[in-house]
């Protein structure tokens, strides 16, 4: 499966057009889910290889969504195909699905091995059939010695692992990951995404994956698809999202801050008051961006910037990122900065202490809304 | 009884000065009384010396084989609709649930001579469905052995039911729906799946139902009679006993109260753990 190279620097967050669908082969679906208040419309589309991360906050529909492609969540309207069968109304028993549940959910009263040949047992394989595939399965996932052992005795990264064998053990054509990584604790994660990664990189279908964590979602899928109260807000490759985020959400997800405006020339007039000099020509709806890091804070008002945007702020918070101190501003504009623990403390920087706040508008990128 | 894994009584620590007010301790102590005391008697005039014999007499070891035959029987008729009873009530949404529930359990709380009356009037020779069974197989159920076992089933089930039914709404329907997107149907899903995770319960409910079963009384002799050998059980023959050979009765009771004190013993770690 190629990862997604950078093909698509133009206009942000260009979306497939229901025109650009993979054609018979992989998915094509769009998921309506009507639920008391809850409205859930997302289309998705993906090619065979094609590994999609579903993004967004909590309570986002993102998991209905993965419910809704298991079977296991009715849709209310909408359609489904897989490679160009529709699955609308299968249930989720002869859906060619596998699914990975965020805690796993293996059997606890079957072995390693028994979870994983489930699948093959279910979809007709004699007993010693589906135990040699299970076996194979989870040799592939370097579990052999665990292969007599109950789930309440693996590790979460090796239950993570018996999961995936028992998702892939059916050969599936689509395969879910409800949050792979959510259970586990830092230091197993780290290893485990890795792998995962792997394991996704070298599945010949297609892979969607739902999951509140940029890093995750970034690491991987070839494909974001942001999700925020039920809708797609924003769709394209993590460095195109990371680039052009068109939501408040995505770009404290991605380190960024995200201004919403009327393009004038090199001046862009933010909704929130202030206006913004940039380097990119633009007129009409645009966002505006630039990263912590490009923020330099002083004491005093600097003199004799040119084409530097300068903001009078308060320190609102300060919080530690590694050997980086990132500093919430607000005042005339609300924004995050990075800077050394050295800068810092010549700053004098605590909360409610009073700052000048630049960014060249070099360090700016503003782009069509 | 208690051979298995004791637990260690702790002292609680009691915060001084807070004794027992002794208007609870009273009534406390009367009712503690009340219960234990009759067992006691049990005990203090059982003819302990005579036992043996009456133990191994004919009459005792066929009511007991008897009993013993129909409460398993019974409990195994129990399993056999009463698990997937208890899913449907459990794992289904239907119009009329909460009323059909209330109706299942209904035998628990009817006097089990109604139950037997009920019975006769349904599976009697003449019985609602009693007089087609008897004119198209030629099958009679009252006073008979078979009579006996579905008396004790109608009495117990709802026990197992229950169980079944609270362990069912306890389990994580979630695998259920793993094992669906692993290509199992719902009937495989429950066999493979949930059967083997809710074991416990079914055993626990099975055993209540098969202690149950085995004292029953009202609905049996209502439905079934009192014949030795086919339909006198066990608390039938402590009752007839009682009036022309109280020492036998009392060596009945006591292998009933055996029998009682081992089930108990045998669920102590799932009901009398203590909060």
């Amino acid at each position: 499966m190629p990862k997604h190279p950078e093909t698509l620097p133009g206009p942000a967050g260009a979306m497939p057009g229901p025109g650009s669908g993979p054609g018979p082969e992989g998915l094509d679906a769009r998921l309506v889910v009507d639920r008391g208040s809850f409205h859930l419309d997302v289309a998705l589309t993906a090619a065979p290889g094609d590994v999609v991360a579903l993004l967004g906050p909590n309570g986002a529909g993102k998991t209905t969504a993965l419910r809704a492609l298991a079977g296991l969540a009715p849709l209310t309207a909408g359609h489904l195909r897989l490679d160009g069968a529709d699955l609308h109304r299968t249930p989720p028993e002869s859906r060619p699905v596998g699914v990975v549940f965020q805690d796993y959910l293996l059997f606890p009263h079957l072995t390693a091995l028994d979870n994983v040949a489930f699948g093959p047992r279910c979809r007709g394989a004699g007993k010693a059939e589906a135990r040699a595939r299970a076996a194979a399965w989870l040799d592939r996932m370097g579990l052999s010695e665990h292969a007599g052992a109950r789930p309440r005795h693996l590790s979460g990264g090796q239950a993570q692992r018996v999961a995936l064998a028992r998702a892939l053990a059916t050969h599936p054509r689509l395969l879910l990951l409800d949050e792979p990584l959510a259970a586990l604790d830092a230091r197993t994660r780290l290893e485990v995404r890795a792998r995962l990664r792997r394991h996704l990189a070298a599945f010949e279908a297609v892979a969607v994956l739902v999951t509140h964590d940029p890093l995750d979602a970034m690491v991987l899928a070839d494909r974001l698809v942001v999700v925020e109260r039920g809708r797609i807000v924003q769709e394209g490759t993590p460095s195109d999202i990371a680039r052009h985020p068109r939501t408040e959400y995505i770009a404290q997800l991605v380190g960024l801050n995200l201004y919403r405006g009327q393009g004038d020339g090199h001046t862009v007039r933010l909704d929130a008051g202030p206006a913004v000099s940039t380097t990119e020509d633009l007129s009409g709806p645009v966002f505006v961006a630039f990263p912590p890091g490009a923020v330099t804070l002083h004491r005093d008002r600097p003199t004799g910037s040119s084409a530097r945007n300068l903001w009078r702020c308060a320190v609102a918070g300060l919080e530690t990122h590694g050997d980086q101190i990132r500093a919430e501003l607000t005042g005339e504009l609300s924004l995050a900065a990075d800077l050394t623990t050295v800068a810092a403390a010549e700053l004098d920087l605590h909360p409610g202490a009073p700052v000048w706040a630049a960014v060249k508008a070099t360090q700016t990128h503003a782009y069509p809304a | 009884m208690t051979t298995g894994a004791e637990t260690p009584r702790k002292a609680r620590p009691r915060p001084p000065g807070r004794g027992v007010p002794l208007a609870l301790l009273a009534p406390a102590l009367v009712g503690l009384a009340f219960l234990l005391v009759p067992l006691l008697a049990l005990l203090l005039r059982a003819p302990w010396r005579s036992l043996p014999e009456q133990l191994t007499s004919p009459e005792v070891w066929e009511a007991l084989r008897l009993s013993l035959f129909c409460a398993t029987a019974a409990t195994a008729l129990s399993l056999v609709v009463g698990v997937p009873l208890a899913w449907l009530l459990a794992r289904t949404d239907f119009p009329g649930r909460g009323l059909l529930r209330a109706l299942v359990t209904l035998p628990l709380v009817l006097p089990p001579v109604v139950g037997g009356v009920a019975l006769l009037l349904a599976l009697g020779r003449n019985g609602v469905v009693g007089q087609w069974l008897d004119a198209w197989f030629g099958v009679t159920l009252p006073f008979t052995t078979a009579g006996v076992v579905l008396a004790e089933t109608f009495v117990a089930m709802p026990f197992l039911v229950i169980s079944v039914e609270g362990t069912l709404r306890a389990a994580d329907p979630r695998f259920e729906e793993a094992a669906a997107t692993l290509g199992a149907s719902r009937f495989t899903a429950f066999r493979r799946v949930t059967l083997p995770l809710i074991a416990p319960g079914i055993a626990a409910g099975a055993v209540l139902a098969w202690a149950r079963a085995l004292g029953e009384f009202g609905a049996t002799i209502t439905f079934a009679g009192n014949f030795p050998g086919r339909t006198q059980t066990m608390p039938l023959a402590v009752y007839l006993a009682l009036q022309n050979d109280p020492a036998a009765a009392i060596a009945l009771s006591l292998v009933l109260l055996a029998v009682s004190i081992a089930v108990l013993a045998g669920l102590r770690d799932r009901w009398m753990r203590t909060v």
